[in-house]
């Protein structure tokens, strides 16, 4: 019996570190040009250690990078900050339809690891059935851990690194577009994500910062959802 | 900025960021949500993936231009077609990579 338990549990460890590759490779040459520009910047390879442990938030760390040298007021950048990562409201909303009846501790833990690309991998397997919370959970600290140990890689010794070979530049996008197909279940989905790119452009352009993501997606799920719910009342699947 | 006043503000930093992460799972998980609520989480996924790739492939930014002319946009049609294939995640990102860096070398 304990046997097959510890059995289970390291099968669903390597499940969650084996999906988690494609992320980690993509993290490596982000997390080492933040890990340099951080050491122009004048950020101790400490101070870079401290932000990816504590903030753990690629797109904020770049900017917070680039405020810290302009000396911009730290209320600012918190508020920069919570405004970047606003967008992972969604996304644990979203994941929180497949972690029903988890406890707190497990959940705490889990929210730290969510980011844009631990959640598209989590919710493509989540989604396929096969799946463990404790595979998600070791994905989202393998990515974590990539994350820092790039980060403080590139703040020692990133300027001897030359700059990406190999395309790795667009490896989190090919993984990006691998899991858009996965979710492509019937012509809703393919409607919804759609709409949803296309609004993203429009407000990309239009709109400063990243507002676009969560506003195109809130606006592309509800068209969906209201489209889903016509058909519905016509009588049709 | 002094030792202490940095790791003061990645704290603040840390709970901007982690908050946003954590409210929704501590309380959604742990209750039944209206089936109009689920059904729209539902779609939430298809149109993040859509949001987060689309300016990517057809977007300049600084200044933001429409474009159709980047690598990225090149190299996703033969990324894409691989991935509805196959539906490999390993090769689809080994593919993009590899096309990618054909294309970004030819220009």
């Amino acid at each position: 019996m304990a046997d097959a338990a510890v059995e289970r549990e390291t099968g669903s460890t390597m499940a969650g570190l084996r999906a988690a590759w494609p992320i980690c490779l993509g993290y490596f040459p982000i997390g080492l040009s933040l890990g340099v520009l951080a050491q122009k910047s004048g950020l101790a390879p400490w101070q870079v250690a401290a932000m990816s442990l504590i903030v753990f938030a690629g797109g904020s760390q770049f900017i917070a990078v680039a405020m810290l040298q302009t000396k911009a007021s730290p209320p600012a950048i918190v508020a920069t900050t919570f405004m970047v990562n606003l967008r992972h409201l969604l996304m644990s909303s979203s994941l929180s339809l497949h972690l029903g009846g988890a406890g707190r501790r497990f959940l705490a833990l889990f929210a730290y690891g969510v980011t844009d690309e631990s959640f598209a991998v989590n919710i493509a397997r989540f989604g396929s059935g096969n799946w463990s919370r404790r595979s998600a959970l070791v994905l989202n600290q393998a990515a974590n851990a990539t994350w820092f140990v790039s980060t403080v890689t590139g703040s020692f010794c990133g300027q001897f690194i030359p700059a990406g070979s190999f395309g790795i530049d667009y490896a989190l996008t090919a993984m990006f577009i691998c899991l858009l197909t996965f979710q492509l279940k019937n012509r809703l989905f393919v409607a919804t994500a759609l709409t949803s790119a296309t609004l993203s452009v429009l407000l990309y352009l239009a709109l400063p910062g990243n507002a676009y993501i969560i506003a195109a997606s809130c606006l592309a799920a509800t068209a969906g959802f209201v489209i889903k719910r016509r058909l519905a009342a016509r009588g049709k699947p | 900025m002094t030792p202490r006043d940095y790791l003061l503000l990645m704290a603040a930093m840390g709970a901007a960021t982690y908050l946003p992460r954590m409210i929704p799972l501590l309380l959604l998980s742990r209750r039944r949500l209206p089936a109009w609520f689920a059904e729209w989480l539902e779609l939430v996924p298809p149109a993040i993936l859509g949001a987060l790739i689309a300016p990517t492939l057809f977007a300049r930014e600084m200044p933001r231009t429409l474009t159709m002319g980047k690598a990225e946009l090149v190299a996703a049609i033969p990324t894409l077609l691989f991935a509805l294939k196959y539906r490999s995640l390993a090769g689809t990102v080994i593919v993009g990579m590899l096309v990618y860096w054909g294309v970004t070398s030819l220009k």
